[in-house]
């Protein structure tokens, strides 16, 4: 976990079996991996009432196995966080009182879950979350509004407008990126070489 | 009678100026010969005639131009003014205490007669004469946030409270200092300040929430805040940093006077009787060096400041590439004689 820079920048927990009637898992790659250590901790049945939906990305097939012999109610296997994300609403939409929601994984899946969430109306602090996995990031370029996802570098370019981003530790919820700004506004001759530090 | 409204530009040709009984009046925001983060609220009342608290929202000569710069902004670019559903009520809020101050302080230049809930709004300068609905959005042609701030000088966010915390939930935001409402809309108080520095750590923005979530109706306060810009630009927003950044290289020990100018933001924060939301209106004031340096004691005590200022705050506030020649430049305006405190010309 790096070190907690601003105030703005999500903070992530350990998931941990909470009391209700439903449990809704999202999770990406690393992210089954605490599904996993979830449900050592989990009580009987616990699953029973669970959906789990997962988006393997990089880890390709080893945690899918280990996912349905939890026995979820519900399994679902994406081929990407988008194609996932009109499901999750939908699942929202429908749920009922005692649902409980926990995402693990990069921060581009917690991200990305917890914005639809929000927008069906729960509260973030309501949501487990646990990071694992790739530290890539989704930039919003305060310039032209375009989202750059997985981003690694320091600074990065927008793959919209081009722009050269200073990529901040300030974080939008409602965006689920982080702000990139022209790094070199003031004189656009210098040009910062890009380090990989979002691994 | 009356204001006489400037005809001005803050982009391109940049015809802004302060006429000098506009200097005079300018809130100078230092009461000391240094300057450091403060909890520095205090409640808005009237002040003395001649000064921006003769009325609680002020209006002045360069109303009509900033509005029409406003207009430019919004045409450009309409996420500069954003509300959350939930907000409309306070959008309501905000439009009867901006009409009834306008009317109250200025009534050559604003009318509003209310019959009900039919109510006439005139803005002479603007040359508005319009009959709507309080309430009824069908009867506007922007919602009330809108419609009114298109109106009034200065940024406003609209805060709403709930679980202990003010939350940016609307705004209209075209003169800022360097932040993004369009990011920001729906962050917290501590998520939105995450950027400034110094100031988390010294506990002020735990203090200020307190004090803020606090105010009771018609009982508003408020604090100034500052910064430089180069030009007289009132859009210095983050979407157009790549297009204003490059006047920062600017600077040279001739030009100082006309193009560096010092930014001050009078904030103040006002609870809103429907919506229990606060108002947060920002309103920006520019004066030029070779303004500033026609009051004596702001020269000498600005010269201090800006020569004394931490690190920290000179990079958050943009001032590193320019600040050298501008120190230099008020350098020849301080003989070192001693101030007088508070904010007032002697």
């Amino acid at each position: 976990m790096p070190a907690k820079t601003i105030l703005s920048r999500p903070v992530y927990g350990t998931l941990s079996p909470q009391t209700g009637k439903n449990h809704l898992f999202v999770a990406d790659a690393e992210g089954a991996s605490a599904i996993l250590d979830l449900a050592k901790k989990a009580p009987d049945g616990f699953f029973a009432g669970a959906h789990i939906m997962f988006i393997p990305e990089t880890s390709r097939s080893q945690f899918q196995a280990p996912l349905r012999a939890l026995k979820p109610a519900q399994f679902y296997e994406g081929p990407s966080i988008a194609a996932a994300l009109p499901r999750l609403r939908q699942t929202l939409a429908n749920a009922h009182m005692g649902l409980r929601i926990y995402l693990a994984g990069t921060e581009g899946l917690i991200g990305q879950a917890m914005q639809v969430a929000l927008e069906a109306g729960i509260d973030h602090s309501s949501i487990q979350t646990e990071h694992r996995g790739s530290w890539a990031r989704r930039v919003q370029c305060v310039h032209c509004k375009g989202i750059t996802e997985n981003v690694t570098t320091q600074p990065a370019t927008c793959a919209h407008c081009g722009l050269l981003l200073l990529v901040r530790d300030h974080y939008s919820r409602r965006l689920a990126a982080f702000q990139g700004v022209c790094i070199n506004a003031e004189d656009p001759s210098e040009i910062p070489q890009k380090e990989e530090i979002f691994r | 009678m009356g204001i006489n409204f400037r005809k001005e530009t803050f982009r391109d040709d940049f015809t802004f100026r302060n006429s000098p009984e506009f200097i005079r009046r300018f809130p100078f925001p230092f009461h000391e010969d240094a300057y450091m983060y403060a909890v520095n609220i205090e409640p808005h009342v009237q002040g003395p005639k001649g000064t921006v608290f003769e009325n609680l929202i002020d209006v002045d000569e360069h109303y009509v131009s900033e509005m029409q710069d406003r207009a430019k902004v919004l045409a450009e670019d309409p996420l500069r003014c954003q509300s959350l559903p939930h907000m409309t009520l306070a959008g309501w809020d905000l439009l009867e205490l901006l009409m009834t101050e306008q009317a109250k302080g200025y009534p050559e230049h604003f009318t509003l007669t209310r019959d009900g809930d039919r109510w006439r709004w005139i803005n002479r300068p603007l040359g508005i004469d319009d009959t709507f609905t309080f309430g009824d959005l069908s009867t506007l042609p922007y919602g009330p946030m809108e419609y009114i701030t298109r109106q009034s000088q200065g940024d406003f966010c609209i805060l709403d409270q709930r679980d202990g915390n003010l939350w940016m939930d609307a705004g209209m935001v075209t003169t800022q200092a360097d932040w993004s409402l369009d990011f920001d809309i729906g962050m917290n108080f501590f998520e939105w300040h995450a950027p400034v520095p110094l100031a988390h750590e010294k506990g002020i923005f735990t203090r200020a929430l307190k004090f803020l979530t606090n105010i009771q109706q018609g009982k508003p306060a408020r604090r100034l805040n500052w910064t430089m810009t180069i030009n007289p630009r009132l859009d210095t927003s983050p979407e157009n940093y790549h297009k204003w950044g490059p006047d920062r290289t600017t600077v040279t020990p001739d030009n100082v006077g006309d193009k560096v100018h010092l930014r001050v933001e009078l904030q103040s924060f006002w609870r809103l009787p429907r919506s229990n939301a606060l108002v947060f209106p920002i309103r920006c004031y520019l004066i030029k060096m070779e303004e500033l340096v026609t009051v004596p004691k702001w020269a000498r005590r600005f010269h201090r400041v800006l020569r004394d200022l931490p690190n920290e705050l000179v990079e958050y506030k943009g001032l590193t590439r320019y600040r050298p020649a501008v120190i230099e430049w008020l350098s020849k305006y301080d003989d070192g004689a001693p101030t007088s405190p508070g904010f007032t010309p002697d």
